[in-house]
């Protein structure tokens, strides 16, 4: 019986791995925030990353577009594959792997532009300087974050004038205007209300299909709602990662158990 | 206290009653003390201002005008066309535009030198720099902003000065060039600090969203926290005119104190300010005519202030960002 559960289990290499990590350690300072973390990625599927406050999910998301990289005192060890690739390496340009690897955040940060702006910001980072050309993929990337009927007739109005739900859907927009392979998402929902969440958690499942998740939350029931695959951490470690749906039906670690069932965390 | 009255609350006590008293009488002396301080900054400007009203209002209706051949006092004060001023002479006439011209081309140039590197300089401090080089650069600025502003008129007058007229002789020693550019040297620390502190409180969660676009570090800078810091910048360049307007000393030792109507950036100069402090310096009778022009200069340069400063408030709030 137990044998076969293990079976059952290796079903990652069906899909295709999209990113790996292998062998990664990280260090604040002295701290270990991460230790000895390996797990794959699969592609156009979305990998959720739960565990309780401090316990590196935060840490392990933004070591995938090397956001440590702008405050001194980290190091790491081990690497990141991105289609086999170290995105890790020195020699790797950050701002490559930026370039291919977007990133939503907690708290929606527009910037101070326009809506059209926000969405048009990366596009001209990546040298894209044709108006109609900006046009046609701004209403691309607003169509696809579901905001544009809502903010079609005011696409000259500060980023700043929409609501919460709706600045997380421009901030998302903005990313997807980039087209890029991975999408990060650090707990993108914590700031909103559950109508916002709602909205924002769909979004999530309709862009499953063309783009690479990595969600991090703290919210379990969003995890098993949005995520094909579930790593639960502990203390800097992976304690089980799995498929979503044997992590919250059946786990097999202990500590697993106890923290989908609320019993700490 | 015995068990029993320990889990009521103690209004009815006496004790009780009398502690709150005195809690309540401290904390209203304390409130009384806090207004005063409140009021007294805002009674002083009222004062200042009446005096220079009150004091303008004098210059405006002396007799004695009449005496020295100006019929109307308005139209020669305000003259756009020919003005002149020539207050401590024997004909005289108090064309304010002859000192504004002054004032407003010094500030003029002094701004062209502090926005860009004053703005440059915040902008490196605060998106560039590394904590170690901020930490030791930071003092040094404010070291710039705590040099006597007459050291630096010394300066526009033996380094700046001879330094233009090295390119052509024919430039006078005294010019508003200098004079401007060194003013300009002087509020960069204004400037650069309040730029700095603006940018510094943009929060990073809107750098990151820009880096994680695969933004640079330049670009972040320029299209992201120079925006999101659009007020507190704006607060600090009104900040630097207010101080390149009512600069005084920089100006009276290498302007020459030449009343000179002109835009001209190479002539002599004497601001409002300066014309102030000759008058002031001089062995002018108070209360005469001459004494009273001052507080017309004056209150002309106080208005001039107060509509920067308005037009500052408006734009801040007009540009104020809710992160």
């Amino acid at each position: 019986m137990e044998q076969t559960n293990i079976m059952e289990r290796t079903t990652i290499a069906r899909d295709k791995v999209k990113a790996e990590v292998v062998n990664f350690n990280f260090y604040y300072g002295n701290f270990h925030a991460l230790k000895n973390i390996n797990m794959t990625i699969a592609e156009k599927k979305v990998t959720a990353l739960i565990g309780p406050s401090g316990c590196g999910k935060s840490t392990l998301l933004r070591a995938f577009n090397r956001m440590h990289e702008l405050y001194p005192g980290t190091r790491h060890e081990g690497q990141i594959l991105l289609e086999g690739q170290d995105i890790m390496a020195k020699d790797v340009d950050p701002i490559e792997v930026r370039m291919r690897i977007g990133m939503v955040f907690q708290k929606p940060n527009p910037f101070p532009k326009s809506i059209y702006e926000n969405i048009a910001y990366g596009l001209r980072i990546r040298g894209i300087k044709n108006k109609s050309t900006l046009d046609e993929l701004v209403e691309k990337a607003l169509r696809g974050a579901a905001l544009w009927d809502e903010v079609k007739d005011r696409l000259d109005k500060p980023g700043f004038s929409l609501s919460g739900g709706q600045q997380q859907r421009l901030c998302i927009a903005r990313t997807l205007a980039t087209s890029p392979e991975i999408i990060l998402f650090d707990e993108p929902t914590s700031a909103l209300d559950p109508i916002a969440t709602n909205s924002i958690e769909e979004l999530i499942q309709e862009l499953r299909n063309q783009v690479t998740i990595i969600i991090v939350t703290h919210n379990m029931q969003q995890a098993s709602r949005v995520s094909d695959y579930t790593a639960f951490m502990y203390l800097g470690e992976i304690v089980e990662f799995d498929k979503t749906n044997f992590i919250f039906g059946s786990p097999t670690q202990q500590r697993t158990k106890d923290y989908i069932s609320g019993q700490f965390g | 206290m015995s068990d029993t009255t320990n889990l009521l609350l103690s209004v009815t006590s006496k004790e009780a009653l009398a502690k709150r008293k005195a809690r309540e009488f401290r904390e209203g002396i304390i409130q009384i003390l806090l207004a005063i301080a409140a009021v007294s900054s805002v009674l002083v400007t009222i004062g200042i201002m009446e005096v220079l009203v009150g004091e303008s209002w004098k210059f405006f209706t002396n007799p004695e005008l009449k005496e020295v051949g100006i019929d109307n006092i308005f139209a020669d004060f305000f003259n756009l066309v020919n003005p002149q001023w020539t207050v401590l002479f024997e004909e005289k006439h108090f064309g304010i535009l002859t000192l504004l011209s002054s004032t407003l081309l010094t500030s003029f140039i002094a701004l062209v030198v502090a926005i860009p590197i004053g703005t440059t300089v915040a902008i490196f401090l605060s998106e560039f720099a590394i904590p170690s080089v901020r930490e030791a650069l930071k003092p040094i600025l404010e070291l710039l902003a705590g040099v006597p502003s007459v050291v630096f008129g010394y300066f526009a007058l033996n380094v700046i000065s001879p330094l233009i007229r090295s390119f052509n002789q024919d430039i006078p020693g005294f010019n508003r060039l200098s004079a401007g550019i060194v003013i300009g040297i002087a509020i960069i620390p204004i400037i650069s600090s309040i730029a700095e502190d603006a940018m510094r409180a943009v929060p990073n969660q809107m750098r990151e969203g820009s880096y994680a676009l695969g933004a640079t570090r330049l670009n972040t800078a320029i299209n992201v926290v120079l925006p999101a810091a659009f007020s507190g910048i704006v607060a600090a360049y009104i900040l630097g005119v207010s101080r390149a307007v009512g600069e005084t000393m920089i100006v009276a030792v290498a302007g020459g104190l030449q009343a000179i109507y002109s835009w001209n950036p190479l002539e002599g100069a004497a601001t409002i300010s300066a014309f102030i402090v000759q008058v002031s310096l001089g062995d002018i009778e108070f209360g005469s005519l001459e004494y009273e022009s001052i507080f017309a200069a004056g209150l002309t340069l106080a208005i001039i202030t107060l509509a920067l400063n308005l037009v500052g408030f408006f734009l801040i709030k007009k540009y104020k960002e809710t992160y």
